[in-house]
């Protein structure tokens, strides 16, 4: 009998609708970040370093990137003979065949994966937050508290709390109260979204639930543990998370890796982040070159100026370019000449020569005000921005545009360009 | 492919001065991320070579840990896979290889226990790309019982360091001379031979059993009126790194775009062992051109000229020009460091100077690294 004391379930199926074109094409846990890492080599690198070698990876949008990337695990040492990495899919059952409808959902139709390891516990992740985190830590804690479940939790200035799940906890650390993104927070303690069940209590809530439409765990599963009695915990955090959720938050957290020294620092020997390594050459570094606070990637070529960026693998930056503030993602190759301020520029990305990005007043976008906020002009994956066109901010671009699609040359600020892609064109 | 791999990895010499001191050359790193034989690996895996031995046995700690999975080689294969040999005492020999031809015959049972009908045997410390496979159409073509790959050089003082060779139209060789001072002829061998494994087994076995030890001399230069032995030559880039020289001019070659092209983009690609390290980071101060940066270095100040290999800290202040800074060296603040090769995994101290004024410096000192 196969048998692990922890394994994890990884919930990377969602669209992530509020990166605008950047998960177009892709989930957002495949998304880049920082230069040449995926926003899931986080939770893999945390899991394998916290010594768990057993996770099912549950993915329904967009996932041939997602599963491309993952394999089988190689990377994050997940390439196993008893465990190792799962991908997740949802498929087809003699009755009742469904998508994952919400995130317990997914993992109730996967109880088959978890029972073949009879685990003692299991650990729900998601694939979308930037942390480091020791989860036997977290497991310590729980077994300490005869827990059946333990959320991690971090303290979050009290004006932000109504953005988050809150727990209320008595002195103990135990549960007395959830509330769901309240307008009047009685506590700053904020779920992260990751959580310890004994196996026992998760199986009986997801059975017991089965039917419930779009079953969730921050607003049926925890609920009914905590109805039924049952012994929930909030585990203190207090290093760096960040949920990259946002354009603005991801922008956010891109740049503050470039500090001296980040809060959230890659270059530590002891808990280094893994990721599928497919870039080998150097960089190389121009003589008319700048560059001042940059993150580059593996097999760049930058000739001309960067300054306060996250540059990706085999990006090419030409002759007399002055990139700032902003991010560019791995293959994406920028002619010369171009100016570009405060974009985020995803993967395989042409843009054509004398391009100027970023320019002019912050205007609401006009499709989604919410997603292209914060004054950044993105550019989904695989499009291609002919030469000498001005971008303005707020602004989104996703296909191939022509010069057509930019009257008198310029795209003003918050207007949107969904120009067709390469194959169904 | 129909043939089997062996890599001849052991040597060393002296005119790599202190850089043959930790480790064999075929372990020598190259231009930022690779090692040397990372090239004659990957080549043959570009070959479909399924099968390959590396034997090896000067310091080989540095090759052991680079080779310690086959898998990014892609070996590793329930069919072939790749073999290290290291000398081992045995009731018939307790001897180091004495020389390649010994090192082949001390595992010859690799030879004879392989079915394919042919064998690529390269040296560990070229750099270079090749699809063995042309050279082995060439090989059944000219019905030939050994064929060496063979290039022409430049500047003839080079001579000395190779096998110098002359051939005839048909491209058989017919004279071979093995290093000698001067000599008329610039088409010198590049140590990558094919031959019949059948054929290889004889001519090594006949060898051991007269005390012959060396593939070149005992071998090719004995054999070579009897045998049909023909050069295939190249033009493509080929570069071998034995001495400190040669190992300097080679990884500063990649600053050419033209050969950054050829090996950074071009397919098929060379593969490595992949060491998960961030991103290179560029603090305010850094002052970079013309340079190569590998992955998980960070720069806070000038570098002209220069490649830096992976894990590289460059402090404030910092001046390196027209030098190779190889893997985990720590550069304190305000060093002045020109003209010269930095050994790896070491720390110099702030404030350090360095410049080589004739010729290339090998900067070796050692220090223990106190905090980063």
């Amino acid at each position: 009998m196969m048998k692990k004391e922890m394994i994890a379930m990884l919930l990377a199926g969602g669209q992530g609708s509020r990166l605008g074109v950047l998960t177009e094409k892709v989930a957002k846990p495949a998304v880049a970040f920082g230069g040449k890492y995926r926003i899931i080599d986080f939770p893999l690198s945390n899991c394998i370093n916290s010594g768990i070698d057993t996770v099912g990876v549950l993915t329904q949008y967009q996932p041939l990137r997602l599963n491309t990337h993952i394999g089988i695990g190689i990377p994050w040492d997940l390439d196993r003979n008893e465990g190792g990495v799962t991908v997740l899919p949802p498929y087809e059952k003699s009755s009742n065949s469904e998508w994952y409808t919400g995130t317990a959902n997914a993992i109730y139709q996967n109880l088959e994966y978890m029972e073949q390891y009879h685990p003692e516990y299991v650990l729900i992740l998601s694939g979308d937050h930037i942390y480091k985190m020791d989860y036997e830590v977290m497991l310590d804690f729980h077994k300490a508290n005869k827990a059946d479940v333990t959320i991690a939790c971090m303290p979050v200035p009290m004006e932000e709390a109504s953005r988050f799940g809150i727990m209320v906890t008595d002195d103990n650390g135990r549960i007395r109260e959830f509330e769901e993104k309240p307008e009047h927070p009685s506590s700053n303690l904020a779920s992260m979204g990751i959580y310890i069940f004994t196996w026992k209590a998760l199986k009986e809530a997801l059975v017991a639930l089965r039917d419930q439409n779009g079953c969730d765990f921050g607003k049926h599963i925890l609920p009914y543990c905590k109805e039924k009695g049952e012994r929930l915990f909030a585990y203190e955090y207090n290093g760096y998370w960040k949920d990259v959720g946002t354009l603005g938050s991801y922008w956010e957290a891109n740049m503050e890796l470039i500090d001296i020294i980040p809060e959230f620092n890659l270059y530590e020997e002891f808990w280094r982040i893994y990721t599928k390594g497919d870039i080998i050459p150097p960089q190389y570094i121009s003589a008319d070159a700048v560059i001042n606070r940059c993150l580059i990637g593996e097999g760049a070529e930058i000739y001309g100026e960067v300054h306060n960026s996250v540059i990706g693998p085999n990006v090419i930056i030409g002759k007399g370019s002055v990139i700032r503030d902003s991010i560019i993602m791995r293959n994406t190759s920028v002619g010369e000449n171009v100016t570009m301020d405060k974009a985020i520029v995803a993967e395989d990305v042409v843009i054509g020569n004398g391009v100027t990005m970023g320019f002019g007043e912050e205007v609401p976008n006009v499709e989604k005000p919410a997603v292209y906020a914060f004054g950044i002009a993105v550019v989904g994956e695989r499009s291609v921005i002919p030469d000498h066109v001005r971008i303005g901010k707020n602004t989104a671009i996703s296909g191939i545009t022509t010069p057509e699609d930019y009257p008198d040359g310029v795209l003003a600020g918050g207007q949107v360009i969904t120009a067709k892609d390469g194959e169904t064109a | 492919m129909r043939a089997i791999g062996i890599i001849l990895a052991g040597g060393n010499n002296n005119r790599m001065r202190e850089l043959s001191n930790k480790r064999a050359i075929a372990a020598m790193p190259i231009a930022g991320s690779y090692r040397a034989i990372d090239f004659a690996l990957s080549n043959m895996a570009n070959s479909h070579i399924q099968k390959v031995a590396v034997l090896t046995q000067y310091n080989a700690r540095s090759l052991n840990e680079h080779l310690s999975s086959s898998k990014w080689w892609d070996f590793g294969r329930k069919q072939g896979g790749l073999f290290v040999f290291t000398p081992t005492i045995t009731k018939e020999n307790s001897f180091w290889y004495q020389g390649t031809a010994d090192a082949i015959y001390q595992n010859i049972e690799f030879l004879k226990n392989s079915h394919e009908p042919y064998v690529v045997i390269a040296s560990g410390d070229g750099v270079y790309k090749m699809d063995y496979n042309k050279v082995l159409e060439y090989h059944i073509a000219k019905r030939a019982d050994i064929t060496v790959v063979c290039t022409s050089i430049k500047d003839p003082a080079e001579v000395e360091r190779f096998g110098v060779l002359r051939m005839n139209e048909d491209c058989r060789i017919e004279e071979f001379e093995e290093k000698p001072m001067v000599s008329p002829y610039n088409t010198i061998s590049t140590g990558i031979y094919i031959i019949r494994r059948r054929q290889l087994i004889e001519l090594i076995e006949k060898a051991a059993q007269e005390g012959r030890n060396d593939f070149v001399k005992d071998i090719l230069i004995r054999y070579k009126n009897l045998k049909r032995i023909y050069g295939y030559k190249i033009d493509t880039f080929w570069s071998n790194i034995s001495t400190a020289d040669s190992y300097y001019k080679t990884n500063m070659a990649f600053l050419d775009p033209e050969i950054r092209s050829y090996f950074f983009r071009q397919e098929p690609a060379i593969k490595t062992r992949i060491d998960d390290l961030p991103p290179a980071k560029y603090n305010p101060g850094a002052n970079v051109r013309n340079s190569l940066v590998s992955s998980g270095c960070i720069i806070n100040g000038t570098v002209e000229n220069s490649v830096l290999f992976k894990d590289v800290f460059v402090g404030s202040n910092c001046v390196i020009k027209n030098s190779v800074i190889l893997n985990n060296v720590y550069l304190g603040d305000n060093t002045h460091i020109e003209n010269c090769i930095v050994e790896s995994r070491d720390t110099i101290r702030a404030n350090s100077y360095y410049c080589g004024d004739k010729g290339i410096r090998i900067v070796v000192e050692e220090h223990d690294r106190y905090t980063i």
